[in-house]
Formats: structure tokens, sequence, C-alpha cells
């Protein structure tokens, strides 16, 4: 279930064998022209599908970096024509910094975005230990629910949550909408399901025999779950967690029902004001977009082989 | 300095109080002992999942479903009348509202097909590179998929929008159509004959989801046993023939998975259509038409019904997703 790394192939061979890039293409020049022309072929196929499928960020990344009289007077592909005749500029990036208040909203985002992360998949993981390794009534039923629940819109469960939080901000005075924990809460429930689920799938490869020789030496249930299970799932742990940050941190139907506009306004909310004003110059727009891309980027390139595990784990079997 | 201090400080109370709650279920394991008191155990590790599940999860779709039957007094502070199937009558007979739903089935039976279509292809090209070059491609569709749908929503405005004849045409769709046609620019994302815009829109989520597909579905691919492509090989099959009938029925399941999980988050996205045309000229689904109805019209039942016939809509996945786990567990 969890994602091995496959060796290069070379099918041709009549078996399997691991070859190393430079020996493969290597061999590719001694054997002759017949194997290297499909290859040649694709990875030209493939190369005009990455550069469309970039294609557009690309458009976004120049806009970022040209002045507004130019972006208003022509489009930005043709920078390619005369590379050396533009104005090119950062004053985007620093109007754009002042206009999403990412002085700011930055840190809302990081506020927001942790908590949301970590709360779920430590009470996810509890609970798909008690999933995994204990025997209970209903059991079954309770993970059925778990499952239907992935499936179930948000939508439905948002008036309510939003009527409950003014309820309790009216009885005891203290009010959740536009703060943090109303994001955590509402992000750390519906993560809930999935994580669950990935989690579980992953704890049931683990060894029993493990669990078991660590109740025989007297080892609580919570002991075993600390020291042992949760060190073992570390991969899942955090593949779900990378999945989760970057889900919440793109997140704008969350944080515009919960953390609403006003002081704690995350990056996406500035981002979606900052389009509202797209008359002010689009330069503006697409480098406000790039600040709110660093991050996600940086996480994504960073632990892209978690991210991938994580992803696989949950659905390959 | 200040909003980083008050970030800080919230982020060390929120999992600070989390992990008291942890200290303190670790606390009650601690002294259920006996055997009794076991038995309870599991509950113990459920509590926070049972807890945020029935209040934040079910209790509120029970409210929707409630609230789908009810209908909001015009004055604040009065409370909602039961008007029975009111709410959903007034939707169904609504011109708007069947577009709503059209879209919507336009949009599930599009955009998962189209991804999962894609994602095969590229998962097959980039299993055939060297794998360097395979990463490098992965990695460069995989982008689209670390993105807001807001910062989507923005790229594509640089491809869809429209600027009237006579100004420069610096979007790129129409720069393209006055380009090679010589005709005026077109208001594409506002043309909802035969739906365009709707498909324009899909078109973003398809880009935004390929990159998930092409995972899963190569990861299957690299799955299929070498001995099965052997002997098929042996046998004398073709490449085409190989593919289709020994490596596409073994990666079956993968294929289904990737369907089920894009067309849940079609059911479910909204950023795109809303940050591109707040749902205006046609391009509505039933999300967007949630969010309209519950803030640009205040009709909170109306609302809640929209939602229930989303639920409604989603029921039959429901159904999948439990029954391939019940087979999963009898393979086990």
């Amino acid at each position: 279930m969890t994602f091995i790394p496959t060796p290069i192939v070379d099918e041709d061979e009549g078996k399997r064998e691991i070859v190393d890039l430079q020996a493969k293409s290597k061999k590719r020049n001694a054997d002759g022209t017949e194997k290297r022309k499909p290859h040649v072929l694709i990875t030209i196929i493939m190369a005009i599908i990455a550069l469309a499928w970039l294609f557009p960020l690309l458009g976004l990344l120049i806009t970022s970096f040209r002045s507004k009289a130019d972006v208003d007077a022509t489009g930005w592909w043709t920078v390619f024509l005369n590379p050396f005749g533009q104005d090119w500029t950062f004053d985007a990036f620093a109007q754009a910094w002042t206009a999403l208040d990412a002085g700011t909203t930055f840190w809302n985002s990081v506020a927001v975005t942790v908590p949301a992360t970590v709360l779920p998949v430590m009470i996810a993981a509890m609970a798909a230990y008690a999933f995994t390794f204990f025997e209970f009534r209903g059991k079954e039923i309770y993970f059925a629910v778990i499952l239907a629940l992935m499936v179930v819109p948000i939508q439905i469960a948002v008036i309510p949550i939003l009527q409950l939080f003014v309820w309790f901000g009216n009885t005891t005075g203290i009010q959740i909408i536009g703060q943090y924990p109303a994001a955590w809460i509402v992000h750390a429930t519906f993560a809930m399901p999935l994580a669950i689920y990935i989690l579980r799938n992953y704890m049931q490869t683990l060894p029993n025999s493990l669990i078991e020789a660590a109740r025989v030496d007297g080892a609580s249930h919570f002991q075993i779950f600390w020291r042992l299970i949760v060190p073992m799932s570390v991969p899942a742990l955090a593949s779900f967690a990378i999945f989760q940050f970057l889900w919440v941190w793109n997140d704008f139907f969350v944080a515009y029902l919960f953390i609403q506009s006003g002081p704690n306004q995350v990056l996406t909310q500035g981002l979606y004001t900052l389009l509202g004003q797209y008359g002010q110059g689009w330069q503006r727009v697409a480098a406000g977009s790039f600040i709110t891309l660093v991050v996600p980027l940086v996480i994504f390139f960073a632990l892209q082989r978690f991210f991938v595990r994580g992803l696989t784990a949950g659905s390959v079997k | 300095m200040g909003p980083i201090v008050s970030a800080l400080i919230s982020v060390v109370l929120g999992l600070g109080v989390s992990f008291l709650i942890f200290w303190l279920l670790n606390w009650i394991v601690e002294k259920t002992n006996d055997k009794t008191k076991a038995r309870l155990l599991p509950y113990v590790f459920l509590l926070p999942v049972i807890v945020l599940v029935a209040v934040f999860l079910l209790y509120p779709a029970l409210r929707t479903f409630v609230e789908s039957f009810m209908k909001q007094s015009q004055r604040r502070g009065e409370g909602a009348t039961f008007v029975g199937f009111d709410n959903y009558v007034s939707l169904f007979t609504d011109p708007n509202f069947i577009s709503v739903l059209i879209n919507n089935a336009l949009w599930v039976l599009v955009v998962p097909a189209a991804t999962v279509l894609v994602g095969l292809l590229v998962a097959i090209l980039t299993d055939r590179l060297g794998k360097r070059r395979e990463q490098s491609f992965k990695a460069m569709i995989f982008i689209p998929m670390a993105i807001s749908g807001i910062a989507a929503a923005v790229t594509w405005r640089f491809i869809y929008f429209y600027a009237p004849p006579g100004n420069p045409q610096i979007y790129l769709l129409n720069a393209i159509w006055t380009g090679v046609t010589g005709q005026d620019p077109i208001p594409w994302l506002t043309i909802d004959a035969a739906r365009v815009n709707s498909f324009l829109l899909m078109f973003i989520v398809i880009w935004l989801q390929v990159g998930f597909a092409m995972v899963l579905l190569s990861a299957a691919i690299k799955g299929v046993p070498e001995e099965t492509i052997e002997a098929a090989r042996l046998d004398g099959a073709s490449e085409r023939k190989t593919f289709f009938l020994v490596i596409v029925p073994q990666i079956r399941g993968t294929v289904l998975a990737v369907f089920v999980t894009v067309t849940i988050f079609v059911m479910k996205s909204f950023d795109i259509i809303y940050a591109m045309t707040g749902g205006q000229y046609n391009t509505s689904v039933l999300v967007v038409e949630f969010y309209s109805q519950l803030f640009s019209f205040q009709n909170p039942g109306k609302a809640a019904a929209v939602v229930i016939v989303l639920m409604i809509a989603v029921i039959p996945l429901i159904v999948y997703q439990v029954r391939s786990y019940k087979s999963q567990e009898e393979l086990r």
C-alpha cells in the first residue's frame, strides 16, 4: 500500500532490471535507433503537454514583473518577442504586499493553518487506533458512517454551525466567529473522515504481533499509541498533514464564512479582495497571487515525496 | 510585530488546549484498570472525534434538513415558520434552478471523465521515460494541485477575460480569436449558448485535478505485475492489446477510486466559479447556488433546500464508498 519508487525498467530486455540513467542512455546509443525513437517522441509529446500545463502560471509570473503601462498595452506573451525592451519591475510585489495587507494576513493564515493541521491529525490518529486495534460493538457501523461522511458536502453544516457559534457567543459572551478557533474547529471536523480513513488504512499494515507483545509486557493502550503507533505511523501522519496544510492554506470558503472580513482575515481573502480591484492593474493581482503561492509551493516541492506517498496510500490497494 | 505575536499566541494556546485534552484522556485511561472500565477504552480514544462529528457535522446536517422546510420571517428577530415542501417547490419550478441542475450534471459528467483520461494518458507516457524525465514532467503537471482556487481563478482570468474591441487584446483567448478570425473579441465567460462558459470553467478544474489523477494512476500502472505483461507479449499481443486487455483490467479499481474522488471534489468546489463569474451568466452549480440563496437572496430556508438536493445527489457516491470498503474488507 505504501508508495515504492519503481526502478527504471528496460522492458525490451525481457526481464526487469535496474539501470541507472547514464548507463541507460549509453546503452541506447550502442543499441541503435530503434529503441530511441519512441522515447524521443514521447519526450516531445510530454514536453508539449507539460509546457501547456505550466503556460497559464507562466503568464501569471511574467505579468507580476511588468509595469502597469506594459500590462495594459500588450499581452504577457509578447515579452518573448522583446524581452529586453520591457520595464521589468518589482513594484507590483510591493503594491500587492500592501494591498493584501500581507504583513497581517500572512500570519493569520499561519495561525489558522497550523492548528487546523495538527489537531485533526492527532485526533484522527487516536480514532484510527481505536478502529484498528480495538474490538467494540458497532465498530463497523461507526466506520461506515465515517466513510459516508467523506462524501457529504460541508455546505450542509455551514448555517447551523454559524448559528451555533452565534448562540454560544450570546450565552457565554465569547464570540467565536471571526476568531481563529472557528476555522480550526470547522476544518478539523471536515477533515476527520478522510484523515481517519487514510490513517486506519496505514495502521492496518502495522504488525499486530508487535502490539500484542507490548500488551503482554504490560503497556497500556495509551502508551502503545504514543510510544509505538504514532512513531511508526509518521509517514502516513506526515502525508496527511501536508495534504491538510495545503487544503487549509488554500481554502477560501471556510475563511470567508467563519473568519469573515476583519482583523483576522487570511491570505486567500486578501487575494479575493485584490482580485476585485483589477482595475488598478493586473500586475498587482498577479503579484498578489504569487505571494499567496509561495508557502504551498515550497511545502509542495520540499515534501512532494511524502505527499505523493500519502495520496497513493489512501486509495491504491 | 503585533500580528506575528498574536498569531503565535493563538497557535500555542490552541495546541496547548488540545494537548491538555489528550492529557486528560490519558489520565482517564490510566484510571481504567479493571475490566468493566476497559470496555469503555475504545470510546475514550474515539471521544474527540465523536464530539466533533456529532456537534459540528451530524447535528448541523439535521438542522439543515429541518431548516429546508422552514421559511425565515422577513423581519429580524422573528422566528421561522414551517412551510412544508414550499422551498423545494419554488426551487424546482424556477427555470434558473433547473439550469443550475443541468450545469451540475454537466460538471459531474465531464470533469471526472476528462481528468481520468488525461491523467491516464500522462501516466502512461511518463511511465515510458527515464526516471529523471518522468519525475520532472510529473512535477510540472502536479504544480496546479498546490495552488488555491482563487489563485487559479486569477491565473485563468488572463486567458478568458474580455477587452472591448479597439482596446489592446491582453487576454490570451481573445488575442488568439481576434488574431486568427479577424473578428471582434468575445466576452467568453458570458456566453452561455451551448454552455460555453461552463465548459471553460470546467477546463480550469480539470487543469487543477489531472496531477492528482496522474499520481494515483501512475502508481497503479507500476503496480501491475510484470509477468502478466510479459505473458501477453510472449503470446504475441500488440502494445495496444496488452494495454487494454492486461493493464486496464488490473488498474480498474484505481481508475474508479480516482473517478469517485474527483466527482466528490467537483460536487464541493466553489472557489473557481465564485471567483470567475460569481455564478452569473448561467454558470452556477449547487454549491454556488447555496451561497447566493443564503447571502445574496437572504433566504436560508431555500439555501438549506439546495444543500439537501446536493446531499441527495451524492447518495450514490456514499453507497459506492461503503460498498467498495466492504468488498475490500472481505478480501483481507
